[in-house]
């Protein structure tokens, strides 16, 4: 108590002495989601699980073929306010990094969406290089700009929310993508269905390729980010409810060396391995590879979307599905905010379509021309000067 | 206990006056240099149509120092006794999750949260000192080592950000009077208590003989181990206060903010850029902090300008390595002069 | 100096730490009954035995070497774009990243004993600008295929009378260390460690120090560049394919035994460090211990090791019959106050 009217003191001695606070008032976070207690609580959340499973055979509103254009079931509100006709717009995105090449992609057909839209005038991109402090500022400095809207691509969800908020007190429209924030202020929150979808689609997929008994082994890149933690949680649920032993769970930290050591380990250790289940793609290649050189058959497995993986499984004929969280989601933004900036309607929490690969369509992906890691579902073949940039 | 072992033997000194040495010491470079910089880039950005050091740019380069500056501080006092510390980036994350879950969005823990963060803090400096002082480990390896196992503890247990800190708070982390972060002001204070620590007290010269000639400081009677477990006590104690900063201002605890940052190489990098020599003995905390506002009037000026992050690194790299090349030449030049100048 | 002190001074317990892990496998995994498992594993710890085989060089003479891991990335990231899937430039790729390496090697040891920057330094600075120029390089993300014929040396096997398979990495690793055993045995490879252990003894008997610490320098990019030759054909292309390998690679060495801040230790026991390091995660990974125990398990394990180093030396010495001379001016260990 005596600890409150301290700071309650403290405070007020400040702000006569000319002080201020670039906190956000408490009010912006009232009508805000769960607080950061829940993030201690397991990463699986029945009612959303199900929510995310129930999206995939949604029918998404919006144009055909544009899935970075379609929503699924939107809730859409007024953005009347934040009308600001006459073009010449500054867009200011706060990027969480370009540290992986699923960054890069995205960022890339982001700028060329950038280019497609004359009314952008300025394009201001701060990188936080994964340091949510360096975020924390970025979003900070981007206030003191004159943007006409702040795109915002969380580094972390819990640590970047008084951040968010503070940037939704500047009356500029704020829009968040990829990764989401603890608070219900951003005028839209543009994302793909979710990791629990994803990690659905790979586990669902053993299910049925794998032979009940079957030894699963399954990769992780690391712990801790909400993304794939949803996806490990989802496949966990449903190996689970399956007759599949789940022989181990096994951290690769995204390096293909370690990640072929470690299936290779696991093909010693347990004989044979019937299905590979992975929560990202990035290593798949080098995960097939270990079977390759064990002399063994490549078995069920789970990949992503990137070329190298999708040229192996056509070359070798692989028995694979790749579920995707699409690139194109980036054009996104972009699009969301003009539309804000013309008054036009947005969805409060945006939508897209998660789009899986399988053997029956996996040769429409396959882009000989283009760099082993480029990302398949980039929604960016149609664009103006593709494929320059992505190469 | 030196670390490093080359460049022992003086090459032969240069000619210049007296006078200009005495004036261009290594921290005297470092202003220079960031009053330079601060030039230049306002020029540069003042191009584009924009103003470096308004209010928003100011708030920025004083933002980016804070935490950074902390870590350096006592990265500033190991390097000093010749000694090093790699596990500080772990370190502040595992103490913004103490102070975060410690408080758990009560105002009554506030006070709890924070010693018990500070106390975790000083527990793993003590162990740093004792591996290195007693198990007599290089301190190189005994801190990769602890650095290590704190790694293995937050991933056994974190899977990510955790705890709550009430709103009270954050207003260490999001205060300002005017331009001026009220964190910062913080900062340079534990920076001024560490600068009278150092060049006012005994215990302050102790560090700077431990880390000039540990033979000598033995022989003359200096309590050499208690020196070097000191300074990492301290080390750590200032990652530990890093920590409960970035827990005000991320809101949360968050396992992997300090080696996200890099804050381990980093703040080692701001030292020696602060004209600390690396092998200790010489420097200060007045260079380090110069060192730190270079890195971040740097980040701040790129970020005006957009420059791609990946040349951020490409200068970062060749910044630190001229400038402690330009330092290697001036203590070359000043060599045979006090060791404590 | 014969063979035998040598491998008294600090190789000694790195094999019987070598032998115990060799031991676990071969109760823990079935695999490790036969020649195959090892021949497997000798394989996979081949990039990480031949960058701590570089980093004993540089860290015998009194240096570091932080630059390495980035230098893994970058030879990958470079051979990747450079041969994009085409055969016929494989073998000038693999020479221009070998050429690459003793570049950078070069620059590394210039700047460290003309400009006199602690190495530390320097090869921080390195890390920094090869992480940085790489991908502002590239554009941030990978870009090309290596070829079937690059990736041959870190993937393939060959024919060997005899043994039968071997894979090329194991061949190229016991070629490296057989010639970096007899380098470290003649007149240079002495000299190197002496001036590790006392600089100023070397420069007053007119040894070229300065050479002798490029050269380092020189041998550590080089061979840096030949793991990334072999990791980046086990495993492919990758950006985060060095991450972290330059502490592993000087745990490694401190592993074997050889004292950081130069001086004392063999280079096969630095390679030996690196294979019980790698035998280690196997086993653990075969025990079945959680990746995050991992890192912990690894913590306590190098300083176990150089605590042990450390005290162990101290009664060595005493029971020295010849003195080791040392400059008081520089202090090679912890004061043993």
């Amino acid at each position: 108590m005596t600890k409150k009217w301290a700071t309650v003191v403290v405070a007020g001695a400040l702000a006569l002495a000319g002080c201020s606070s670039d906190l956000p008032d408490d009010t912006a976070t009232a009508g805000g989601s769960p607080s950061s207690d829940a993030n201690k609580s397991k990463f699986f959340d029945q009612a959303e699980y199900d929510r995310q499973l129930a999206f995939r055979g949604a029918t998404p509103q919006g144009p055909d073929g544009k899935p970075w254009e379609q929503m699924l079931e939107p809730e859409m509100v007024d953005t009347a306010k934040f009308a600001k006709p006459g073009g010449k717009y500054t867009l200011c995105f706060s990027n969480a990094a370009v540290n992986n090449p699923w960054r890069q992609v995205g960022f890339k057909t982001m700028q060329q969406e950038v280019k497609q839209h004359p009314e952008i005038t300025t394009f201001t991109v701060l990188d936080a290089e994964a340091k949510d402090d360096k975020q924390i500022s970025d979003i900070q400095s981007l206030s003191g700009k004159n943007c006409s809207a702040i795109i915002i691509s969380p580094n972390t969800t819990a640590t970047l929310t008084p951040a968010v908020e503070q940037a939704c007190q500047t009356g500029v429209p704020v829009i968040v993508f990829d990764r989401g924030v603890n608070t219900s202020c951003p005028v839209t929150f543009i994302h793909p269905i979710g990791g629990f979808a994803f990690g659905a689609d790979g586990a669902e997929f053993l299910k049925e390729k794998v032979k009940p008994g079957g030894k699963v082994l399954a990769l992780r890149i690391l712990p801790g980010v909400d993304v794939l933690e949803q996806r490990w949680a989802a496949a966990n649920e449903i190996f689970g409810g399956s007759e599949l032993k789940v022989v181990g769970v096994e951290f690769t930290d995204g390096d293909a060396a370690k990640t072929k050591s470690i299936v290779a380990d696991y093909i010693q250790r347990e004989g044979r391995i019937d299905g590979v289940w992975m929560d990202a793609g990035a290593t798949a290649v080098a995960a097939a590879e270990a079977f390759q050189d064990a002399g063994v058959d490549v078995p069920a497995i789970v990949g992503e979307d990137q070329q190298d993986f999708l040229r192996l499984w056509v070359d070798e004929g692989l028995t694979a599905v790749a579920p995707t969280y699409p690139t194109y989601q980036w054009r996104t933004p972009i699009i969301a905010a003009l539309k804000i900036l013309k008054g036009e309607q947005v969805p409060k929490e945006w939508v897209l379509p998660q789009p899986r690969i399988t053997g029956d369509n996996v040769k429409d992906y396959v882009k000989q021309d283009m760099p082993p890691l480029h990302y398949a579902m980039c929604g960016c073949e149609g664009m103006p000067g593709y494929p320059g940039p992505w190469r | 206990m030196s670390i490093l072992r080359e460049n022992t033997v003086p090459v032969e000194q240069k000619a210049m006056g007296p006078v200009v040495r005495r004036r261009l010491t290594p921290t005297v470079i470092v202003y220079l240099a960031l009053v330079a910089l601060l030039v230049v880039g306002s020029v540069l950005v003042g191009l584009r149509g924009e103003v470096l050091l308004d209010q928003g740019g100011i708030l920025n380069i004083l933002t980016r120092a804070t935490a950074l500056g902390l870590v350096a501080i006592g990265q500033t006092m190991v390097i000093l006794t010749g000694s090093l510390d790699l596990s500080v980036a772990y370190l502040v994350g595992l103490t913004s999750l103490i102070a975060a879950e410690t408080m758990a969005g009560r105002d009554g823990m506030l006070v709890p949260g924070v010693l018990l963060a500070l106390a975790v803090a000083a527990g793993v400096g003590l162990v740093n000192g004792l591996v290195i002082t007693v198990l007599k480990a290089n301190a190189f390896i005994a801190t990769l080592g602890v650095a290590l196992i704190l790694r293995g503890y937050l991933e056994d247990n974190y899977t990510g950000p955790a705890g709550d800190v009430p709103r009270g708070f954050q207003h260490l982390g999001y205060d300002r009077i005017g331009p001026i972060p009220v964190a910062a002001l913080l900062m340079l204070a534990a920076a001024a208590l560490a600068w009278w620590y150092l060049s006012r007290t005994r215990p302050g010269y102790h560090m700077y003989a431990v880390g000039g000639d540990i033979e000598v400081a033995r022989l003359s009677g200096v309590p050499t181990r208690r020196v070097i477990v000191t300074a990492h006590v301290l080390c750590s104690l200032a990652a530990g206060l890093t920590g409960i900063y970035l827990a005000s201002r991320l809101g949360s605890g968050a396992p992997y903010v300090g080696t996200d940052a890099g804050y381990d190489l980093e703040s080692i990098a701001a030292v020696v850029l602060g004209g600390t020599l690396l092998a200790g003995g010489r420097g200060g905390v007045v260079g380090t902090i110069g060192g730190v506002l270079i890195l971040a009037t740097l980040d701040t000026i790129f970020d005006d300008l957009e420059v791609d992050p990946f040349f951020k690194d490409v200068v970062r790299g060749v910044v630190l390595v001229t400038a402690v090349a330009l330092y290697a030449r001036r203590m070359i030049a000043s060599r045979g002069r006090g060791r404590l100048a | 100096m014969t063979w035998r002190p040598r491998l008294a001074e600090g190789t000694a317990p790195v094999l019987v730490v070598l032998f115990v892990l060799l031991l676990g496998l071969a109760i823990a995994g079935p695999a490790y009954a036969e020649p195959s498992g090892y021949l497997a594993l000798l394989k996979r710890a081949a990039p990480l035995m031949i960058l701590a085989i570089g980093q004993y060089f540089v860290i015998v003479s009194g240096g570091f070497d932080l630059s390495v891991g980035a230098l893994v990335t970058a030879g990958v990231v470079i051979a990747a774009r450079l041969i994009n899937g085409s055969e016929s430039a494989t073998a000038r790729v693999i020479l221009l990243v070998l050429g690459f390496g003793l570049l950078v090697g070069l620059v590394n040891g210039l700047v460290t004993t003309k400009l006199l920057v602690p190495s530390f330094i320097v090869t921080l600075g390195m890390l920094l600008v090869l992480d940085g120029a790489i991908f502002l390089w590239t554009g941030g993300a990978p870009r090309g295929a290596l070829s079937a014929g690059f990736r041959m040396f870190g993937r393939g096997a060959v024919e060997v009378p005899v043994l039968g398979e071997v894979p090329w990495s194991v061949l190229i690793l016991l070629a490296i260390l057989v010639a970096a055993a007899l380098f470290m045995r003649g007149g240079t490879g002495r000299a190197l460690v002496a001036v590790g252990d006392n600089e100023a003894a070397v420069r007053l008997s007119g040894g070229q120090v300065d050479r002798l610490r490029l050269l380092a320098f020189v041998l550590s990019g080089l061979l840096a560049a030949v793991a990334a030759i072999l990791l980046g054909g086990f495993a492919g292309v990758s950006a985060q394919v060095g991450d972290g390998l330059e502490f592993r690679a000087i745990t490694a060495v401190v592993l074997g035994g050889v004292l950081l801040g130069g001086g004392r230790g063999s280079v096969v026991a630095a390679a030996a460090g690196a294979l019980s390091l790698e035998s280690l995660f196997t086993l653990l990974n075969l025990l079945g211990v959680s990746g995050a125990l991992e890192s912990a398990v690894q913590g306590v394990i190098i300083i176990a090791a150089v605590a042990y180093a450390s005290l162990g030396s101290g009664v060595r010495q005493r029971l020295r019959w010849w003195p080791k001379q040392r400059s008081s001016a520089a202090p090679a260990q912890p004061a043993s106050s």
